[in-house]
């Protein structure tokens, strides 16, 4: 405690060169945040997505559909909790570039299958009875300025009604939110969806089966049970976790994560060069001080942990100010923006990393100059001056 | 002025000379700017890769035929009888085969992508007899085309190198049939190198969809022969039609991919460039303090201050650029011609990292930039120095 005044005055003794050295800091974990939380938005948010859920797609590909009857054949395996069929719509909003993330839904079951869905008791009402009901995430309802009780034009880009137009008019029930998650979704009544089909698509089909299970270990065996079902018939199925899901469908996104580390790394690397050098040069100016020190009697380890303690305040304050802004840049995008990137976040093991290499930063930094400050000879260096 | 002239060489070059003394902050400084050049230019790249792909996939005398409100070929829908009809529309090429056109169905089919092994979507595209003739620079090269009829596939060079298993000889299967890669085609590094081709007809059958296509691809008699081609479409009643150029429909795709690239890339590189101006300027600043006795010698002996300003910014500019080039040179080493695939809309694209000579001249002018920005301050601070304070500086 009694060398804070000591390592706030070496602080300001080149008040610039401090400042600059934060200042690059900051710039470096603010990198770091909005890197991580888009690394962490293009895997889907991958890790907080529930563990109790599956998904059953076409063998072949996600946009073959499946059978409607498939659906209660999957809720009959043993272990499968509930059953909740979802149809993409193929979505759009006023212009072309606005797609969105339709999907046509089994209402009975869909809060069921959805927990993590946050709406009020009334607003759910609302939607189960109204057959032309949507309900939107808070950040779409935003992007548009869409209000409960509004009739939206939903267009689709595949579907048509019986007339030819794509127009399917929808009427906002609810405004859901998922923490950390997607709020950027649509949803809406399969009845609406496959009664209002034009007949030139084949109706009574679903896109893919979202089911949730009793015991999560289990996921595997179910998995393969339900697969079993269908092995061999004309429309074959793969089930897997909503993890492996949303990942494998990450991992479609390519090399961007490489990408990503590359430019992390990059940054680091940089920032260490820079930090490493102005503690070195700091250290160095201050050689006969050093020896006036020792000379006092301040031993070896005390002088090394002095000046271990100025590298870590520098970097800890860097790393704090430069996550603090990022934490802000992430949470304040415009929805413009977060069309891309559904869900943003600095995700609580990027915290931990960024602390971990705070802490490092601010070690290294601090090695060469320790070891020539530890090595020191007072002789020596008093003579230098 | 010539006087001017020859100060600002005598302390440029005698600045210069004294990196090596200060070494470790000025190579701090340039590897500050290599890192910012390097991460900027790869990642721009990338989006000129993107570029290279549209380029060679649009041709403004290639119309593509789908349903109205459709933003895509696979959200389309077009039966047998609608593509005769489109045939016949004025303002298509003729020649004694029939009109240039080929109707095509576009599914999208799991592969297992090489780098990580798990599924992506890769487009499984049914074509006409014509459709090579729509494609301008479609060749097999290697093994033979498809036999139409048959289930046969070929493979886009760019699908064959990204997802496993598409090689020619090799059995696929999606569904209940059982598929045989017997060619890879080459279409001068176009979007339809990330595809997979049959026989529409045979797709038709194996895809339950009847004889419907989702989108026609006709060749224009000219490029000015679009208008006339879509108001004979839009004036059919037969018909309700979307209709635009191949170009214009690529460059629709792909524009939230590009847009994106552009925005992460752009942002990335200010942002380190701001870190990167901080690093320099930390090591002109002390490079100056280094140098301020002989700063104020030089004035002592009647230097002006102008040269000495000149001689500050000339240093970090000049570290600045050798960063840059450092940058720009490991960019091309890690980045150019490497080939990769994303998800563009809903299927994959393949494409590879362009690193383009225009690429690296704003890579270093960037570079120069920051060393201006980084220099000019401590360069301001070195011809402020007082002569006399400086003179008894240690």
């Amino acid at each position: 405690m009694k060398y804070l005044a000591l390592l706030y005055a070496n602080l300001q003794r080149k008040r610039l060169r401090t400042t600059l050295t934060v200042a690059s800091i900051v710039v470096a974990f603010l990198l770091f945040g909005i890197l991580e939380a888009m690394r962490f938005a293009l895997s889907g948010g991958a890790q907080i997505q529930g563990q109790d859920r599956l998904i059953t797609i076409n063998k072949i590909s996600i946009i073959q559909n499946l059978p409607a009857a498939y659906e209660n054949r999957i809720r009959s395996v043993p272990g499968v909790k509930v059953t909740n069929s979802q149809n993409w719509f193929g979505g759009v909003y006023q212009e072309d570039r606005n797609q969105l993330g339709t999907f046509a839904v089994e209402s009975e079951t869909f809060f069921e299958a959805t927990p993590d869905l946050q709406l009020t008791d009334a607003e759910k009402k609302a939607w189960l009875a109204d057959q032309t009901g949507a309900l939107v995430g808070s950040d779409v309802a935003a992007r548009f300025g869409w209000k409960v009780g509004q009739t939206i034009p939903m267009r689709s880009n595949i579907f048509t009604r019986p007339d030819g137009s794509n127009i399917w008019e929808m009427k906002i029930c609810g405004i859901y939110t998922i923490r950390n998650g997607d709020n950027t979704g649509v949803y809406f009544h399969y009845k609406y969806f496959n009664e209002g089909l034009n007949s030139m698509f084949g109706k009574d089909h679903i896109g893919m089966v979202v089911l949730r299970v009793a015991d999560p270990a289990r996921s595997d065996e179910i998995a393969r049970n339900v697969d079993a079902l269908f092995a061999n018939s004309t429309t074959e199925t793969k089930t897997t976790t909503e993890q492996a899901f949303i990942q494998g469908f990450a991992n479609q996104m390519g090399n961007i994560g490489a990408i990503i580390t590359v430019v992390v790394t990059a940054v680091f690397f940089t920032m260490l060069l820079v930090t490493a050098n102005s503690m070195a040069q700091s250290i160095r100016e201050r050689t006969n001080e050093i020896a006036v020190m020792k000379t006092l009697g301040f031993s070896a380890p005390t002088i090394v942990s002095l000046i271990l303690c100025e590298s870590l305040l520098i970097t800890v304050i860097g790393g704090g100010l430069g996550l603090l802004l990022a934490n802000a840049a992430v949470t304040g995008v415009p929805a413009g923006v977060k069309q891309y990137f559904p869900t943003l976040a600095i995700s609580p093991q990027s915290y931990l990393v960024a602390a971990l290499i705070i802490v490092t930063l601010g070690v290294i930094s601090a090695v060469l100059p320790c070891y020539q400050a530890g090595r020191l000879k007072i002789v020596d260096a008093l003579r230098k001056a | 002025m010539s006087n001017w002239i020859a100060q600002v060489f005598a302390i440029t070059w005698m600045s210069i000379r004294n990196i090596p003394q200060r070494l470790a902050p000025s190579i701090v400084a340039a590897v500050g700017v290599a890192g910012v050049v390097l991460v900027l230019v790869g990642v721009l790249s990338m989006r000129e890769g993107f570029r290279a792909v549209l380029n060679q996939s649009g041709a403004d005398d290639i119309a593509i035929v789908m349903r109205s409100g459709s933003t895509d070929e696979m959200g389309s829908n077009i039966d047998q009888s609608q593509t005769k009809i489109v045939e016949d529309a004025a303002g298509i090429q003729r020649d004694d085969k029939g009109p240039v056109s080929s109707p095509e169905l576009y599914v999208v089919v799991d592969v297992p992508m090489r780098s990580v092994g798990t599924s992506a979507n890769v487009p499984l595209r049914g074509v006409g007899p014509r459709a090579a003739e729509l494609r301008q620079h479609f060749r097999i090269t290697e093994g033979r085309t498809f036999r139409p009829g048959t289930f046969e596939v070929i493979v886009g060079r760019g699908a064959s190198l990204q997802f496993a298993g598409l090689e020619v000889g090799r059995q696929l299967r999606w569904g209940n049939t059982q598929w045989q890669v017997v060619g890879i085609f080459d279409d001068g590094g176009s979007m339809a190198e990330s595809e997979i081709w049959t026989d529409a007809s045979v797709l038709q059958g194996a895809y339950n969809r009847g004889s419907s296509f989702q989108s026609q691809r006709v060749r224009l008699s000219s490029v000015d022969a679009l208008q006339s081609f879509r108001d004979a479409l839009s004036k059919d009643p037969r018909l309700s039609m979307r209709v635009l150029t191949e170009r214009r429909y690529y460059e629709e795709k792909s524009e939230a991919l590009v847009n994106l690239v552009t925005i992460a890339g752009g942002s990335i590189g200010v942002l380190m460039g701001l870190g990167a101006i901080f690093g320099a300027l930390n090591t002109m600043y002390s490079a100056v303090s280094s140098r301020t006795r002989e700063i104020a010698t030089l004035r002592a002996l009647g230097f002006g201050a102008s040269p000495v300003i000149v001689s500050v910014l000339a240093e970090a500019m000049l570290l600045a650029a050798a960063g840059g080039i450092v940058g720009g040179v490991l960019a091309y080493i890690g980045f150019n011609g490497i080939r990769a695939s994303t998800m563009n809309g809903f299927n994959q694209m393949t494409f590879a990292f362009a690193v383009t000579p225009q690429l690296l001249l704003q890579g270093i002018l960037y570079a120069l930039l920051l060393g201006f920005v980084g220099g000019l301050l401590p360069s301001l601070r070195a011809a402020r120095l007082g002569i006399t304070e400086g003179l008894r500086e240690l």
